[in-house]
Parts: structure tokens; C-alpha cells; sequence
């Protein structure tokens, strides 16, 4: 059987998403997939369009790469634009005249953003804010500019001003109405966001309708307005709401909406059964659904229909929440009070800057609708509320007003199985609670099981209550305490180590917990006392804490020998320094590798003969590499502006600094860090702990990446830092995560299960907002000014060293032991190898 | 029981050399034995000197000297350094896998020497 073909006309979110749904789809097998995008990219996250200008790239915002479809057998066309439709022989055409037959035709178009038709509004610095090409135009602009003034004061148009502001231009805002967000905000919730934005440094001017754009005095433009009033700018940035990208639909006679939009059934479908739209190009009952939650839905139900279910589209919550400005904005269901006899609660708070609206029915006994500015804490309960039809409490009022002592909270059981919880990928609390019963017992396994609260984190804190909820009926107790030796989280014993000064583990045993500990504790303990302490861990007092790599300070391999690491900062290494290496390598017969993290190991040690190789190492000039501790592992680097053509600070003397500044520090699990000399990233920063790339201005940093097992995107942290700044934030977040991590947790699991999450880490970070920034940089600098090299101290004590031998009473080697040849190299025999004993070296 | 024959045993380090909850391989009638020393505890025992086999039977290596110690449960314990399974220091049995036990060792601390009891002839 053939396979049915399925073309996608353009690639923007909602068309990546139906791709995505197809793939995921049962019958993906039997169908093939094609879809253009005219843009010279694949889709990427126009909702986190002004993230460009915080320092994030095109690759960050990217959805997805061309290494997806390809895996996915996903044709796909750029900078290509589909530019004609023969519905009778079902095929597309191209600008460049590419000719593709359909079985079904998938319009995602999108939309264009309007720009009212004022004269003078096609001139070279009034541009518009949609794609990245238009980013990079604003940008390109913004470097000739000093005034930028936006047209449009509804939710992008204040995106756009934040954009601007970003770019470090005196910054405007025109709205036609005669408030902010006209259409979420009522005039009270307008008022605030005002006089929040206003604060910030922003004018806003309402009820301005804009006549010309003519040549400016001071400025290169000046508007004029209809009042008689004008504003001089050196920039025009419309953002007054956007159109249905339909001229295709309209050109080849799809039926369409009387002001656009092409117009589709419960399947998506048009007026061609074969052909379907989805997105803002999509006309649903006479309505536009501008935002892209019910985008998603409209891709999830025509791939429904392709594929022979049942979903149907029956339109959309348009509920929104989001910051704007650092200020945020949520707004519900009739957030006007339009309903006939409609009542409002209204809370003001003038002086923490805090709106809040609800509006209920006239029995009130049903939400109807809310406005929230400066607080949306209450924004997940209430959707829940609307979207679910539920009653409201006796004293709704209580919902919105400040808590005092115990706050209501909405009883998740109340809740309905089928109440949506992420908007983002359409995640129900039933998803949610079977992924529980399934065994993800915290909000990070769960977030990894469903997607929950993997795409804008508004559902973060409601998801979590979630969770809380059903392992509480399910009867789990959450119970974090680390072994049974301790009735404390490694988070409580850290607070417990730093504020008590516990320096040793039989203090804390015998003040804090019970027997004899264990291999989990131990370790636990052993680590928490060196990053506060940073005592020597072979010290009598430690010695029987550290875990199998710790306790001689080498990686043991399957075979009980050990591997050594010595450190190499940021790879840069003299060739007497590598010949060494190889000398050293070659008198022990070690199996030698490059790794990873751009440095040397040397495998199939003894322990009787670590101290001589160490020895060796150390007197060439090497040091440990703590590739054995839960500590930090390498600083990963190019070769920046040193040497390569197109970096644009010094990586390397970057890399060897921090890569000496944090050195032996012992964290929770290990950490490892890069840093790249420009925006092409050739040390992959953004999959480390800690990730630094250098910008013209400085650094940007990135935090909580991870490569192995659950890879992860680092998220940009702050950009633009000065040397002196980066160091400081990255001491700060480093002695954060130690002082609230989980055992073996790695600063990924560690971010996504923070509540607050990014936002809240940067509050401590960056603004202290805990006050404990002085702290965390007095732990750190105690730590670096206690730094030794752990195999120096030990070589130079005759007494340690009588623990590096097989045997105490005997100086034979492990009789075991039995090494094969490999290309040209030993390893560890089989056990099978061992018994024939054939070709066995030694 | 200081009229002990001291040909019955075999000295192997003086006690000073084994630190406190830590372990080491002695080579004993061409057998790898792991002695611990832990620190006496009422609950546990009285004892504090421990020996077993050297060898892990699950990871297959002569490790099991340098493994954490601790009590899990009555369960007085190494933890294998390869894969962590835990070992009983009286009866050599792997508290998660009861079909490997390992070999268990008399030993003893004699004129602040460790001592291993020689096997019956």
C-alpha cells in the first residue's frame, strides 16, 4: 500500500507541533510528511521572541533541528514558499516551481502582523516584530537609534517595548485605546500596568491615533498625531495586532471569513475536505485564536482526523498569563464583567502595586472571569475554576484577598480527571496522576514522564500540587530523609553541618542520627564536610566516609584497578608535559584515552603502583584531576580569540582561571563547566553545569545544562557580564546548589525541581533576594583558600601510603588480575578469557 | 584468653595500621581476606575487628577491602565498592542476593597485632 502524503504549508510552531503529533502518531509508518517554510529556518518559539535580546540566539529559540526530521523521515523545504494549489489533482507549486502531490493539505500559515495604513509607514527604520529576520532588522537599527516608539499597547506590543528598552533605547508606547491590553485588562488593571511600566522608564501614551510619519527635527521620524499632539522617534515598531496569513486559502477559493481567516469545521478542515487549516490562519467560528495553546489543539485534532479519531476542536480558552516587563499580567475568561448581571470582587493594593479582579456569576457561584497585575499567584486555581465550571467557595472574595495565616487553597480532589493542567502540551491532571501511580513521585520525574511544565512553567506550582495531592491519597509519605541512619534530607544536613560547625561524622551521628551509617551516608556527609570544612579526605577522621573512588583518590574500574587523571586545565597542555604522560603511560602498561572533557586517562593502575605514577605526575608539574570525587570535574574550552579567527574574548585564560579557581571543590554530585570564545560554541557550554560564551560585551552564562543519560539545554542565566561579575554569580550559584541539593543530584534535576524555578534562582542569585549572597561568597572563598592537592599530601605521608598496596602483608599484586591486548593496548580479560587463559599478558 | 597457642594464629600488621572503619586485604594461606575495624558499638557488637573474603562473587574482583562499612538494619555490613551490594560481616552473606556468601575469617587483635587464625589441618 502506498503511503498517504501529507503536505505542511509552513513551519512555525503550530506546524512543527502537527509534525510532531503525525510522528508520535500509531500510523506514522503509513504516511509521509513534507512541509515549506518560507523562512530560512525551522520553527522556533515566537513566544519567547524577546529572549533574542536577553542574549539568547536563533538556536536557543529553536523548536526544533533538521537532525529531528531527518531521524523522522520528515521532508522538509526552506526558504521555499508554496504559491499555488490545484485542488482537483490535489498538488502544491512553489515559488521555485517545485510541484508536490497531496493526499492532504496542511495550511499552518500563521499570521502577519497588521500595520495600520498611516502615510510614511514604509520607511527604512518602522519595522515590525514577528520573525527573527525581524529581530535582527530591529537590532541593525537600534545601533543608529537613541528613541524607539511602539505602536500597539497590547500584549506584543509591550513585548516589543521590552525589547527595545532592552536594546537600550528611550522607549515609547502608542495605544489607539484608551488603556494597556484593552482586551485582556479592565481599566483598573490597565491603571497598574501603566504606572508599573512607567516606573520603569517607559511613557506610555493612550488614545493616540497616529496620523503621518514624517521627517523629525531632533529624531529621524516624527508622528503626528490626530489630537493635534506629535512625538519625534528614530524608530517605528508596529505591533497593532496581527492578520491571518490567508492569501494562498483566498487565492485558490477556500471559503473565508468576511475579515479573513480561512474557515474550518470541529476537524480543521476547510471548505476542501482534504485540505485543513490550523493556527492563526484558522477562522473557528468566526473567531481568530491568536495565542498558541489553541493551535496546538487545532494540530492535535487534525492529525486526530487524519489518522481516523475522533477529536474534535470546540474552541478555545483564551486565558492568558505571562511577565511583561519583569511586571506580571494574567487575565481570564470575561475579564470585562460583559456577562448580563455579571458581579465583581476587586482588590487594590497601592502599595505592593497589586490588582486583582474576579468576576463572577449573579448567583455567584461561578467564575466568570479575572484580572490579575503584580500578583498572579492565584492564576492556576482560578483557570481551574473557569475552565471546569466549578463552584466557588462561600467567600470567593477570599480567593484574591491577602492571605492572612492560611491561605484557601483550592483541594486538587475537587479538580475533575480531565481538567487541563499544561496548556503548553495538553497535559490533564488524570496524565498527571497516572505518571504518579506509575511511580514518578516528584514534580522532576513527572515534568520528564508528561512534558508537564516543560514549555512556558505557568502550570509549575499547580502541577506540584498535583503530584502532592495524589501521592497523598495514594498514602506515599514523602519521605526525603536520606538512609536509615538519618531522619534528614542531605539539604537538612547541610544546614545542619554549616549553622552547628560539625566537623567530623561521628559528631553529626552522634547528635543527629542513629547505628553505624552507611555507603549512602557516609558519603553524603564526607562530601558536605568538605564543602564547607575542605579538611584533607584521607584525614583518619574522613578516611572511612569516602566512596570508592574518593578512598585512593582514583577511579576504580571492573577489574578493582584504578584509572588516573591528572589535571589538565581547559585542555591546554605543553608537549613536555604530554610526553610525560606518555612515558608514564608507557612504564605501567596503562591502557591511555583522551576524554571527554579534553584531558588524559590512563587506565589499569594498581594500587600499589598509584603513589610512584602520582609521584611522577606531580613532579612534572601535574596535579590530581579529581576525576574520582563528586566534585568539579573539567573547565571545557576552544581556543577563543587566542588563535582562532572568529572568538571574541580570551576562553582559554577564562577556562584555566576558573578552572583553577574552582578546583577540589566538592558539590553534590560532580559538576563540570565550559567555556566557548564566541556564539558558534565549540565547547558546548550550554550542556554543562555551569556553561560561559563570550559575547562582544562580556560573558553570557548558562546554568543547569547536562549532557548524559537526560540531556539538557542550559538556560541562559545573564549575559554580558564582566569578568569580575561572572565569577561572583557563578561562586554564588555554585555554594547555592551545594547548600540545597539532593544527594546525587545534578544541577539539572536540581533547577527543574526548584520551586520558582529559574526566576527564583536568579532572585537569589543576581538580587540576593535571600540575603545570603555574602555567605555563599565567604563559604566559596574558604573553600579555594583551603585547596590542596589531595595526591601531593598523600605521597608526601609515609603513613597513607601503606594503604597503597594489595596486600598489607605481602608485596604480591592481585593474583587475579589479567589484561588482553586490544589494539595495541591491555584491558581488563574476560572472565571466559580468564579460564582459557589464552594470549592473557602477565 | 591469653592461653591462646600462638601458632594457632598468624600475625598479620600491627592494629595501628588498619584505621578505624576502614578495611584491608592480607594474603592468609594464599586466600585474600578483607579485615575491618570498626568503631565497638553495644548494639552491633562488642567486637571490632571483622574478616571475610577479599573477593566480590557478584562484580568478580578482589575489592571488597575497600568498601564503606555500616549497619543496615541488625545487619552489621561492607558495601561492595563495584555495585554496592551489601555483605554481612558475621556471616558473609550479601544482604540483597543470599545465594552468594562469602567466606567468613576468625581473626583477632593480639599484642596490638591483627591475627588470622590459621585453618584446621
Amino acid at each position: 500500500m502506498s503511503k498517504q502524503r501529507i503536505i505542511v504549508v509552513g513551519n512555525g510552531m503550530v506546524g512543527h507541533r502537527f509534525i510532531e503529533n503525525l510522528v508520535d502518531s500509531p500510523s506514522a509508518d503509513s504516511l509521509d510528511v513534507i512541509t515549506f517554510s518560507e523562512e530560512p529556518r525551522l520553527a522556533y518559539d515566537r513566544v519567547q521572541l524577546s529572549a533574542y535580546f536577553s542574549g539568547s540566539t536563533a538556536d536557543d529559540l529553536a523548536l526544533t533541528s533538521e537532525g529531528y526530521y531527518q531521524e523522522n523521515g520528515v521532508n522538509y523545504v526552506l526558504n521555499d514558499k508554496v504559491v499555488s494549489i490545484n485542488k482537483s489533482k490535489k498538488y502544491v507549486v512553489t515559488a521555485s516551481g517545485r510541484e508536490e502531490k497531496y493526499d492532504k493539505l496542511i495550511l499552518a500559515t500563521g499570521s502577519y502582523p497588521f500595520v495600520p495604513p498611516i502615510p510614511g509607514k514604509d520607511q527604512d527604520h518602522c519595522l515590525v516584530y514577528r520573525t527573527i529576520e525581524d529581530l535582527e532588522a530591529i537590532t541593525h537599527s537600534a545601533e543608529t537609534s537613541k528613541v524607539g516608539v511602539v505602536v500597539g499597547g497590547g500584549l506584543l506590543g509591550l513585548e516589543a517595548a521590552s525589547a527595545l528598552t532592552n536594546l537600550g533605547l528611550e522607549t515609547h508606547v502608542v495605544e489607539f485605546a484608551p488603556r494597556l491590553m484593552a482586551v485582556q485588562l479592565d481599566e483598573g488593571g490597565g491603571k497598574l500596568l501603566r504606572r508599573k511600566i512607567e516606573d520603569l522608564g517607559l511613557t506610555v501614551h493612550t488614545e493616540k491615533n497616529t496620523q503621518e510619519i514624517v521627517a523629525g527635527e531632533n529624531c529621524r521620524y516624527r508622528m503626528n498625531f490626530a489630537d493635534g499632539s506629535f512625538l519625534e522617534t528614530d524608530m517605528v515598531l508596529f505591533s497593532a495586532g496581527i492578520r491571518p496569513q490567508d492569501e494562498l486559502a483566498r487565492e485558490f477559493d477556500l471559503k473565508m471569513g468576511e475579515r479573513g481567516g480561512i474557515v474550518i469545521n470541529n476537524q480543521c478542515q476547510t471548505s476542501d475536505e482534504n485540505i485543513y487549516a490550523i493556527g492563526e490562519c484558522a477562522l473557528w467560528d468566526g473567531r481568530i485564536f491568536g495565542l498558541v495553546a489553541p493551535g496546538y489543539t487545532m494540530a492535535k485534532v487534525a492529525v486526530s482526523h487524519i489518522t481516523g479519531g475522533t477529536e474534535e476542536f470546540t474552541g478555545a480558552d483564551m486565558s492568558t498569563k505571562l511577565k511583561l516587563l519583569g511586571v506580571d499580567v494574567a487575565s481570564i475568561g470575561d475579564a470585562h464583567g460583559n456577562t448580563p448581571g455579571a458581579q465583581s470582587y476587586v482588590y487594590t493594593d497601592e502599595v505592593n502595586e497589586v490588582y486583582k479582579r474576579l468576576v463572577v456569576s449573579e448567583d455567584n457561584t461561578r467564575l466568570l472571569g479575572a484580572v490579575l497585575v503584580g500578583d498572579v499567584e492565584v492564576y492556576g486555581n482560578l483557570l481551574q475554576f473557569k475552565l471546569n465550571d466549578m463552584a466557588l467557595p462561600d467567600n470567593p472574595e477570599a480567593l484574591i484577598a491577602p492571605s492572612v495565616g492560611d491561605a484557601p487553597v483550592m483541594g486538587m480532589d475537587a479538580l475533575p480527571d480531565a481538567a487541563q493542567i499544561c496548556s503548553c502540551y495538553d497535559v490533564s491532571k488524570g496524565a498527571i496522576c497516572s505518571a504518579v501511580q506509575n511511580g514518578c513521585t516528584d514534580v522532576g520525574a513527572v515534568k520528564t514522564e508528561t512534558s508537564a511544565a516543560t514549555g512556558c512553567g505557568g502550570c509549575a506550582a499547580m502541577v506540584k500540587q498535583v503530584v502532592d495531592s495524589e501521592l497523598a491519597s495514594l498514602g506515599i509519605e514523602v519521605n526525603n530523609n536520606l538512609c536509615e541512619h538519618f531522619d534528614y534530607s542531605r539539604q537538612e544536613l547541610a544546614d545542619i553541618i554549616r549553622i552547628k560547625g560539625i566537623t567530623t561524622f561521628d559528631e553529626l551521628l552522634s547528635e543527629y542520627g542513629t547505628g553505624l551509617g552507611c555507603e549512602i551516608c557516609k558519603p553524603t556527609a564526607g562530601s558536605i564536610l568538605a564543602s564547607y570544612g575542605n579538611e584533607y579526605i584521607l584525614k583518619k577522621e574522613h578516611i572511612g566516609l569516602q566512596d570508592t573512588n574518593d578512598i585512593y583518590l582514583g577511579n576504580m574500574q571492573k577489574d578493582g584497578t584504578y584509572s588516573v587523571v591528572p589535571r589538565v586545565p581547559g585542555g591546554e597542555i605543553t608537549p613536555e608535559k604530554l610526553i610525560v604522560l606518555g612515558e608514564v603511560a608507557k612504564e605501567y602498561d596503562l591502557y591511555t584515552k583522551v576524554t571527554g572533557g579534553q584531558r588524559i586517562d590512563l587506565f589499569g593502575a594498581q594500587l600499589h603502583e598509584l603513589p610512584d605514577i602520582w609521584r611522577q605526575l606531580i613532579d612534572a608539574g601535574f596535579e590530581t584531576g579529581h576525576a574520582y570525587g563528586k566534585s568539579l570535574r573539567t573547565v571545557k574550552s576552544c581556543v577563543g580569540s587566542t588563535w582562532c579567527r572568529y572568538g571574541v574574548q580570551d576562553s582559554l585564560s577564562m577556562t584555566i582561571a576558573i578552572e583553577d579557581r574552582y578546583k577540589g571543590l566538592r558539590s553534590p554530585h560532580k559538576v563540570k563547566m565550559a567555556v566557548s570564545g564566541c556564539t558558534r560554541e565549540c565547547a558546548e557550554a550550554q550542556s554543562k553545569d555551569v556553561g560561559i560564551i563570550a559575547t562582544e560585551n562580556g560573558w553570557n552564562l548558562y546554568v543547569c545544562g547536562n549532557g548524559g543519560m537526560r540531556p539538557r539545554h542550559a538556560d541562559l542565566f545573564a549575559t554580558d557580564l564582566d569578568d569580575e561579575t561572572l565569577i561572583k554569580y557563578i561562586d554564588r550559584f555554585f555554594m547555592f546548589y551545594i547548600r540545597t541539593a539532593d544527594r546525587l543530584q545534578r544541577t539539572s534535576v536540581w533547577l527543574e525541581n526548584l520551586e520558582g524555578g529559574l526566576d527564583y534562582l536568579k532572585e537569589v542569585i543576581i538580587d540576593d533576594k535571600l540575603g545570603i549572597c555574602g555567605e555563599l561568597e565567604s563559604e566559596m572563598t574558604k573553600v579555594i583558600g583551603t585547596y590542596q592537592c589531595e595526591w601531593k599530601t598523600t605521597i608526601e605521608d609515609p603513613e597513607k601510603l601503606k594503604r597503597f598496596s594489595h596486600f598489607i602483608n605481602a608485596d604480591e599484586p592481585d593474583s587475579n588480575l589479567a589484561f588482553v591486548k586490544t589494539r595495541g593496548q591491555r584491558r581488563p580479560a574476560t572472565e571466559e578469557e580468564k579460564i582459557t587463559a589464552i594470549e592473557v599478558v602477565e | 584468653m591469653s592461653t591462646a597457642i600462638s601458632t594457632e594464629w598468624v600475625s598479620i600488621c600491627p592494629v595501628e595500621d588498619l584505621l578505624a572503619n576502614t578495611g584491608l586485604c592480607a594474603l592468609h594461606e594464599g586466600e585474600q581476606v578483607a579485615i575491618y575495624k570498626i568503631n565497638p558499638c553495644e548494639e552491633y557488637s562488642q567486637n571490632f575487628l571483622y574478616a571475610i573474603s577479599n573477593y566480590d562473587p557478584i562484580g568478580k574482583a578482589n575489592v571488597l577491602s575497600r568498601g564503606i562499612l555500616g549497619n543496615i538494619g541488625n545487619h552489621l555490613v561492607v558495601a561492595s565498592p563495584l555495585y554496592k551490594q551489601h555483605f554481612d560481616l558475621f556471616s558473609g552473606e550479601c544482604l540483597e542476593d543470599p545465594e552468594h556468601r562469602v567466606k567468613t575469617y576468625e581473626v583477632r587483635c593480639f599484642n596490638d597485632e591483627i591475627q588470622l587464625k590459621k585453618s584446621a589441618q
